[in-house]
Formats: structure tokens, C-alpha cells, sequence
């Protein structure tokens, strides 16, 4: 019986073994082993041992540091919006209208980010909002491939992310305790910030999470509505594996970027542990 | 009506096989005035053993995979070429050689004909990554007919690596209802970045052009890569940075919808904003800059090689050319070529610019695509 189980886990759990092995630790492994190599002449990568690269990681010091204040800057901007709409959709809303609002939400999925992001550079350029700034005397206003275009562009494509997860966690939230709250003359707004918050916390965290995660890898939207002038570590990586073909140092730049993500999941899961919530009810990490 | 179901008389079927001959009409021409390719077809249907696409199919295969630039085709002349031969060719795009250069280093790109540009070539040939050519599988390319200035990159050492494609100019475009007049210095583009035109200039997301253009701002060579002149390159470059409106090679929407007024722009770019919107003018600048010219090659180990041959040879026959040359607006160093395209191309100033204009001109250099110090350039310039 016992073998019987064995072996049933063991052959579930084969595909998803063999896909990680393939697709991930592989070509970490190889990453790793890439950054202490060094650059051959032509470029590309030549086998070595040095620590050369990694002494060599402060000329990218720019693009971390760029990542480093617009990924959380776009995390904490994209939990302002998404915290009242995620409320609004799973405390107030009839239930009729509540699926069509949470499929409107994710509309815009259904199209390549690519081709929503250069819709932006249509609204943000001079024919688009600028244009209308114009009309009620604000002149020359220029918006387009600025920090403040990326930082509109990753609030646009990551919401979504964000807004789920804290649906899920407000939509379980026991209305009871509320109530509770209410006939003890605890004003809504205590009750807000003592009972709904917290409770909505791991929403919160698991949300931020994924945003700031993808964000820390965002080269798409900086390429674009930056043009070419906001540089995240994303986009010191594409010019180090595609331009200047220096692949250990790339690599080194990757293997500083996973470190650090690493080091941000553990306060993660440090943080989430201090608001008590247990592991099932963070789910999505 | 009556002419198309009469067989061709014998006079004019001897006149159009000498023109065939002669190479002054393509197969598929001949074939279809003649009514020998309606002939062929129907013999075919009946015997499929003769019928020539199928025979030609297992030759070269049903696929040829060629890495190229954007806008740098006439799609037609890939059909007609799937007409003729039986094989479809599949069109992967590419923003810089160095890109180029990196897929196929990575192996397994899966290509069977790419188009390095002439800096690029001595690097491919020393990495062992390319195939010299059997030029008797491309008979349509005659060295004679080709001027040798856009030629002589594709052949290292005596072996030809590549056959010319086109050849073209990194000048400047200008929109001059903004401007107020030409802009034919790299002086003016970049003082005018940081002055008049202050967030409307746009330089290429590309070392060798827009550290090269810094250069011969100063009056050094485009290809130095002498660590003092660097120094001082990098130094415009990041004084301009602030004051540029992107740092991108995809310049023409900007430069259409009027947020830009003036980028580094290749030749062909230049000639379909020109012809769209004639306020949009092209000038090289005074000082210098980049004269180029790319080649049709044949990585190593490609899937497809004969379909490779038969692809380069078709579109090196005159009359392709000469539709590619229409369609994207950049010139051919092929004499037979321009003899078939319109005076006014031939005349036109971005396409064939005066000699003098031409003179202070560089072909990169090899060593300018393998420079670790312009690639950190280019990577502090971007993120500073």
C-alpha cells in the first residue's frame, strides 16, 4: 500500500520534476558557472576562473539602482490603486455585476504587453496627452520617455497581478467580525485599519510579491516608454547577451539579480509569518 | 484573347529565348510567354515525374531561413521565389549585427542566409562562423558588374564569404518645417541637441553609429577606439544624454508624428520618411560618418544550403534586385541593377549622394564590433 502510494507520487510528480531540472536548474547551473568565465575576444563566453566579474558589477551599479527605486516605487503605486478597486469588487459589489467586473479586469491580458505598451507611446507621445494638456493651456508637456512614462506603463501592466490576490483575501474575510465590531461602537474606519487590513495583509504581500519580482526583470517597458533613456538591470542584461556579447559578465549581473530577489523573498516570508498567516493562505507563492 | 490561347509563333518563341539567354528576362517570364510552363504544368498533372517544383522541391527542400534587417525586402520577390523553386522562405529580423553575431554564436540559430554588414565579416571568418561561397551556384552575381568599393568587404584573404546587397550612409534626417533648415553637421545635431532642438534629437540604440558620430564630432576617425578619444566621446554623449527626446533606432514614428526633429538615420529609413512627408530631409554629415554595405552570406552548418544558393542567386538577378530596390529604398552597387531602375532614383541625393559628400565617409572597422571598451560606453552613456 505504502509502495503503492510511492510510487503514484513519484510518477506525478515526475513531469514537473524533469521541467525544473530542464528549464531551470540546468540553465542556472550553467549561469553560474558562465559568471566566473570571462569574455573571449570576439565575445561571448571563454571558459576561466575569476572573480573578475563580479569585481566588475559596480559599472552596472546605474541600472540596479534604477531598478532598484522604480520596482518598488511601481509595487507600492500599483497596491494604492488596486488596494480600493480589489475592496470595492469583493466588499460592495452586487454579485451580479461582480463577474463581469472581474473579467473586465482582465481584458487587457488578452493582449501582448508589447503591443499595449506601444499603444502608450501613442496616448504619452505629443499627439496624446500632451495634446489635451495643450488645449487648457498647459504647454509643452512632455511625458513620453521619462521615469514617470515607465513608472505608468508597469502600474498599467502589472495591476491585475495585484488586484487578485487581494481580492481573494478581502472576499474570504469573515463579514461577522465586522458586524461584531459595529455593535461593539468600533467606527468603521477602526475597524478597517484593526480587522479588514490585517486580514487582507497576506493579499497584500502575496500581490506585492509578484509585482515586485517581475518588475526586478521589467526590460520591456523601460525599452519602450523610456526610450532607451531608463535603464533596468532587464536592459543591462539584453545589451550584455545580445550587444556587446560579454556573457560571463552577463552572467555575473544575472547571478547578482537572482541573490538579491532571493534576499527579498526571505523578508517576504519573514514578514508574512509576523502577520500570522499561515502558509496555505499564501497560496501564490 | 486570340493571342492567349494561339501558340506563340516560332519567331517570337526564338526571340524570347534569346532574351532568356541573354539573362535579360527571368525564367519565370519566359516560361509564361512561351506557354512552355502552362505546357510543363499540364504534362505534369498528367505525369508527375516532370512536373519541375516537385523535381526542384526535393533539390533544394521546401524551406530556406534567412536572417535580415527590418524593411530591407520586397515580400513579392519571396513568393515568386516560392513560386519558382518550391521553397518557402521564413524571415527572421534583426536590430544590429552585434545581435546577429550573438544568435549565431550561440549555435543552432538555424539559419541559412544572413546579411552581415562589411565590419561584421572579418569577425565571422575568424570565429570559423561562416561558409565561403561556391560562386558557380550563384551565376547571377558577376564581380564585373559590381563596383568594387561595396564588394571588396565580403572576400578575406582571396575566398568570397559574401556577396554585396546593398550599400547606404548613416546621415542625419531632419524635419525641416522644425528645424528651419538643413542639418548637415554633427556639430549642429549635437549642439543643437543641448540648444534649439533641446529633448527632439534621437540617436541609434547602436555603438558603432552613435559613438562613432560622438567621435567625428571631435574631429577623430568613426572607428577609433583609442581610449582618450573614447574618453571624450562618452563625454558628449552623456552632456547630451538629458537633453535627448530617446536613445532608439526605431526613430521613424517619432520622426513622423513630429515629437522628433532630428536622428541618426541610415539611408533607406531617410528615403521612405522623404517620400512620405518631403519636410523630412536627409543630409550626411559634413564632418564624417558611416559608409556601409551589407552582404548575403551562408552561416556554417546551415540547414538548407542549397536552398541558401538558389535564394542569393535569385534575388542577385537584376530584375529582383532592382524590386528590392524600389521597395526599400536603399542602393545597389550592381551595375546591371540600376540600369533597370528609374533615372530619379538613380539621381536621388539620399540614395546616390554627390561624391564629395561621400568622401569623408568610413567604412566601419572590424575591431569596432568586438571593442570591449565601446560596449561599456555604451552601457554607462544608456544608464547615466
Amino acid at each position: 500500500m505504502a509502495m503503492t502510494q510511492f510510487r503514484a507520487r513519484a510518477l506525478l510528480l515526475t513531469p514537473a520534476g524533469l521541467w525544473y531540472a530542464a528549464l531551470l536548474l540546468l540553465p542556472l547551473a550553467v549561469v553560474l558557472i558562465f559568471s566566473f568565465g570571462e569574455r573571449s575576444a570576439i565575445g561571448g563566453y571563454a571558459p576561466g576562473f575569476t572573480l573578475e566579474q563580479y569585481a566588475n558589477l559596480p559599472a552596472r551599479f546605474a541600472a540596479f539602482r534604477n531598478t532598484m527605486t522604480l520596482a518598488p516605487l511601481g509595487t507600492v503605486a500599483s497596491l494604492l490603486i488596486a488596494y480600493p478597486l480589489a475592496y470595492f469588487l469583493a466588499v460592495r459589489v452586487s454579485p451580479k455585476w461582480k463577474t463581469m467586473l472581474l473579467v473586465l479586469v482582465i481584458v487587457p491580458f488578452w493582449t501582448s504587453i508589447l503591443i499595449r505598451s506601444y499603444a502608450w507611446i501613442f496616448l504619452l507621445g505629443g499627439k496624446g496627452i500632451p495634446a489635451l494638456l495643450a488645449q487648457i493651456g498647459l504647454d509643452d508637456v512632455r511625458l513620453l520617455n521619462t521615469p514617470f512614462a515607465v513608472l505608468v506603463g508597469i502600474v498599467y501592466g502589472y495591476l491585475p497581478l495585484m488586484v487578485f490576490p487581494i481580492y481573494v483575501a478581502l472576499e474570504k474575510l469573515d463579514k461577522r467580525l465586522l458586524e461584531a465590531a459595529a455593535d461593539l461602537g468600533t467606527p468603521p474606519w477602526r475597524a478597517f485599519l484593526q480587522i479588514t487590513l490585517p486580514l487582507s495583509m497576506p493579499g497584500v504581500l502575496t500581490g506585492s510579491m509578484l509585482v515586485f519580482i517581475l518588475l526586478m526583470g521589467e526590460f520591456l517597458i523601460p525599452a519602450i516608454l523610456g526610450g532607451g533613456k531608463v535603464f533596468f538591470v532587464g536592459n543591462a542584461l539584453v545589451d550584455l547577451f545580445l550587444q556587446s556579447r560579454n556573457w560571463a559578465f552577463g552572467s555575473a549581473v544575472a547571478v547578482a539579480l537572482v541573490v538579491i530577489m532571493l534576499i527579498t523573498v526571505a523578508l517576504y516570508t519573514r514578514a508574512v509569518k509576523r502577520f500570522g498567516a499561515s502558509r496555505d493562505d499564501v497560496g501564490l507563492m | 484573347m486570340k493571342n492567349d490561347t494561339k501558340p506563340i509563333s516560332r519567331k517570337a518563341f526564338m526571340e524570347e529565348l534569346r532574351r532568356y539567354e541573354k539573362g535579360s528576362v527571368t525564367r519565370r517570364h519566359f516560361l509564361g510567354v512561351t506557354g512552355l510552363g502552362t505546357a510543363m504544368a499540364v504534362m505534369g498533372g498528367a505525369m508527375p515525374g516532370l512536373l519541375p517544383t516537385r523535381a526542384r522541391a526535393q533539390e533544394i527542400g521546401d524551406r530556406v531561413v534567412l536572417a535580415t534587417w527590418p524593411n530591407y525586402h520586397d515580400p513579392a520577390n519571396f513568393d515568386a521565389f516560392t513560386d519558382a523553386t518550391g521553397a518557402y522562405t521564413q524571415v527572421n529580423v534583426f536590430g544590429s549585427n552585434e545581435e546577429m553575431l550573438a544568435k549565431i554564436q550561440a549555435g543552432g540559430s538555424g539559419w541559412d542566409v544572413f546579411v552581415p554588414t562589411n565590419y561584421a565579416v572579418p569577425t565571422y571568418v575568424e570565429a570559423g562562423l561562416i561558409e565561403p561561397l561556391d560562386l558557380s551556384k550563384i551565376p547571377n552575381y558577376d564581380p564585373a558588374a559590381f563596383d568594387s568599393r561595396f564588394a571588396d568587404a565580403g572576400t578575406i584573404d582571396g575566398v568570397v564569404y559574401g556577396v554585396p546587397k546593398n550599400w547606404g550612409t548613416t546621415g542625419i534626417a531632419f524635419n525641416s518645417d522644425k528645424t528651419g533648415g538643413v542639418v548637415d553637421s554633427w556639430k549642429t545635431f549635437f549642439d543643437g541637441a543641448r540648444d534649439q532642438f533641446d529633448g527632439r534629437a534621437m540617436v541609434h540604440d547602436y555603438q558603432l553609429t552613435t559613438i562613432g558620430n560622438a567621435l567625428v564630432y571631435h574631429g577623430f576617425s568613426f572607428n577609433s577606439v583609442d581610449p582618450a578619444e573614447l574618453a571624450q566621446a562618452e563625454k558628449l554623449l552623456i552632456d547630451v544624454k538629458p537633453h535627448l527626446y530617446a536613445i532608439s533606432s526605431d526613430y521613424q514614428p517619432a520622426m513622423r508624428n513630429g515629437d522628433a526633429w532630428l536622428t541618426m538615420c541610415w539611408t533607406g529609413d531617410g528615403k521612405q520618411m522623404n517620400s512620405d512627408m518631403p519636410e523630412i530631409g536627409f543630409a550626411l554629415g559634413k564632418e564624417g560618418g558611416e559608409i556601409w554595405s551589407d552582404f548575403y552570406a551562408i552561416p556554417k552548418g546551415a540547414p538548407h544550403k542549397e536552398a541558401a544558393y538558389a535564394l542569393i542567386n535569385f534575388l542577385l538577378d537584376p530584375q529582383v534586385n532592382a524590386r528590392e530596390s524600389l521597395a526599400h529604398g536603399y542602393p545597389v552597387a550592381d551595375s546591371r541593377t540600376n540600369a533597370l531602375l528609374p533615372e530619379e532614383l538613380l539621381n536621388d541625393p539620399i540614395l546616390y549622394p554627390a561624391a564629395e559628400a561621400l568622401a569623408p565617409l568610413e567604412f566601419g572597422a572590424a575591431v569596432t564590433l568586438t571593442d570591449p571598451n565601446r560596449a561599456e560606453l555604451m552601457a554607462r552613456f544608456k544608464s547615466a
